[in-house]
């Protein structure tokens, strides 16, 4: 391959610019998050952090209206099985779909990458009829257990399957006297390991992320995700915009982590999956 | 993907059968059957909490059905016909449309351009690449709350901003388009950086000589850009435009946390930035409460965005279509 084309300061000076305006309402929401209410009328408009985040802090954490610490708890549950079942049956099927041969097979998989161009957030409302009849209105089984599967995942691992998964060793486990689930978790997990992670991640951040089904289905002020709290605090306290913004920044957190540490790959992930499709 | 799946005979369990322990009758019920056993959960589920729901919808829509009532009557097309005549959903779908197109045709562009400058000789590459992307991985309610204060009438930084280059304050919240440009920004902020690395995934597929022929051929890196990168990447650019269809139709969380104070389900006072998703929600759920009426609209969205999905990919394939011989035609003219 022959080599790209050198970048010029000009297109540094542009990434740069791109990089500074992604990061800046971010950073910005720190700035709010650790000043006081002041900042919201002074003009021009603060951009470095004050020494307010503490007491910030306590204020959201002690405001019993907004169930911040409930929501961040149950976001932190939801998003969890989410995410470890979303990673099974994404592995456990892709794998059936890369390396197992059956009847309708092709046809199949048609379908999952159909279901991924299916719009199911329209079916809002037959769908919270039905956690009304299972009495899961308000409870977390509600926006657990329909996103514990995806169409996405499915497609990710069967992409990833057929390259990283050895049929030689799956045909000599056999000969082992191996069955299919044996093999599935002593010889196809491992080897799908790296890209399990990856949309183990893209899962966590999505589901910790989701808003329009908890809003739709948690109606119960008291047991909301943290993205419902978010929602109640800026719905009710847009007096007292650090506090709002403290429970922005706090929510963010997680995720910010998440990708400083695994970014590398997620950005691997994305752009692996994008050639692919 | 199908080389793989043809890269073996089609059904030949005659030469198998040899190599397995002979007489086992478990191992053959488990070749036979664990394939449809690992892919059942996925396929119940789905049936379960996404088919059915979006189907439901649809005779849900044909009934009189409201939370409280205990019977609900059939009523037929009633709900659409009373819908079509309802000047708050034309009103919404307005809305829906205009955010769409001025969120998503500058969001594509740009996104061409930025891949275009990380597709480069870069130091920091990685760094680069995770900037970009860290819009999409914030939480989306939170930044939706960060905008709505930026672009705040008396102190939101973009006014303030905009004073300094002498441009009177603009009422992001109450006047319409100013609300659709606003979260537009939000929704570019957004997605940009994704679709950038889309498109750097697609263009580094793309072998380097076509542009060393171009370039011997004397056409600059516009011309190549225009005329060997944007047509090769025009399965990426399909692909993402159906993707942004189909999210950008049914926007919600950003404008309706843009949105505070009193009754914000409606997208502003005078429902400046009320979404079709959103005109839903108050319908089905507080504080309407009518089912039938909600699913109704959902049906109409689900119509709208097939249609809008349709009629982009017909565009964009006519003009990929016809694009290339013309610029080829150009670029040779160009040159000599």
């Amino acid at each position: 391959m022959t080599r790209l084309w050198a970048a010029s300061r000009l297109t540094y000076a542009a990434l740069i610019a791109a990089g500074l305006l992604s990061i800046f309402p971010i950073y910005w929401m720190f700035v709010v998050a650790s000043r006081s209410n002041d900042a919201m009328g002074q003009l021009p408009p603060p951009v470095t952090p004050g020494g307010n985040f503490g007491a910030n802090v306590s204020r959201l954490l002690g405001n019993t209206d907004a169930y911040f610490v409930t929501g961040l708890i149950n976001s932190a549950i939801v998003a969890t099985t989410v995410t470890v079942s979303v990673v099974f049956f994404s592995t456990l099927a892709g794998f059936a779909f890369a390396k197992l041969r059956f009847r309708g097979r092709n046809a199949l998989l048609m379908v999952i990458i159909a279901t991924m161009m299916v719009p199911t957030q329209l079916g809002v409302i037959p769908l919270y009829m039905l956690m009304t009849k299972l009495n899961w209105n308000d409870r977390l089984p509600a926006v657990i257990v329909p996103a514990l599967v995806t169409g996405f995942g499915v497609f990710m691992m069967r992409q990833y399957a057929g390259q990283a998964v050895s049929t030689e060793l799956i045909e000599a486990a056999r000969v082992d006297g191996c069955n299919t689930a044996r093999i599935y978790w002593n010889v196809v997990l491992p080897a799908l390991r790296p890209a399990a992670a990856v949309l183990g991640l893209l899962t966590f951040m999505t589901t910790w992320n989701d808003f329009l089904w908890p809003y739709a289905v948690l109606n119960d002020p008291e047991n909301p995700t943290v993205q419902l709290a978010l929602r109640t605090l800026s719905d009710g306290y847009y007096t007292d915009m650090s506090q709002v913004f403290t429970g922005t920044a706090i929510a963010t957190l997680p995720l910010l982590l998440v990708f400083v540490l695994f970014g590398r790959q997620i950005i691997g992930g994305i752009m692996e999956g994008a050639v692919k499709a | 993907m199908t080389a793989q799946l043809d890269a073996r005979p089609p059904v030949a369990p005659a030469p198998r059968t040899g190599r397995r322990p002979p007489g086992t009758r478990f191992s053959r019920l488990d070749t036979r059957f664990s394939p449809y056993l690992f892919i059942a959960p996925f396929f119940v589920l789905f049936a379960v909490f996404g088919v059915y729901p979006l189907i439901y919808t649809f005779w849900v829509s044909l009934h009189d059905w409201d939370l409280l009532g205990s019977d609900h009557p059939f009523v037929g097309l009633a709900n659409y016909s009373q819908l079509l005549a309802d000047a708050d959903f034309w009103h919404a779908v307005v809305n829906t449309l205009g955010i769409f197109v001025i969120s998503t045709v500058p969001q594509l562009l740009a996104a061409l351009w930025l891949a275009n400058l990380l597709n480069r000789q870069l130091r920091a590459r990685t760094t680069f690449r995770m900037a970009v992307l860290i819009p999409n991985i914030t939480s989306t309610a939170a930044v939706a709350i960060v905008f709505g204060v930026l672009f705040g009438r008396e102190f939101g930084m973009i006014n303030w901003l905009l004073d300094l280059v002498g441009v009177d304050a603009i009422e992001w919240k109450s006047n319409r388009f100013a609300s659709w440009v606003a979260i537009s920004a939000m929704v570019d902020w957004r997605w940009t950086g994704y679709n950038a690395l889309i498109f750097l995934a697609a263009m580094q597929a793309i072998p380097r000589d076509l542009y060393e022929a171009a370039a011997i051929d004397g056409a600059n890196r516009v011309r190549q850009f225009w005329s060997i990168t944007v047509p090769l990447l025009k399965p990426t650019i399909i692909f993402t435009v159906i993707i942004s269809t189909i999210g950008g139709l049914q926007l919600f969380t950003e404008p309706r946390l843009f949105h505070s104070g009193t009754n914000p389900i409606r997208g502003g006072t005078m429902r400046e930035s009320q979404t079709v998703t959103m005109y839903m929600f108050e319908n089905a759920f507080a504080p309407h409460y009518n089912f039938g009426y909600g699913s109704a609209v959902a049906w109409l969205l689900f119509a709208l965005i097939a249609v809008v999905a349709a009629v982009n990919v017909l565009l964009l394939r006519r003009l990929g279509g016809a694009k290339p011989p013309k610029e080829d035609a150009k670029s040779k003219e160009g040159a000599r």
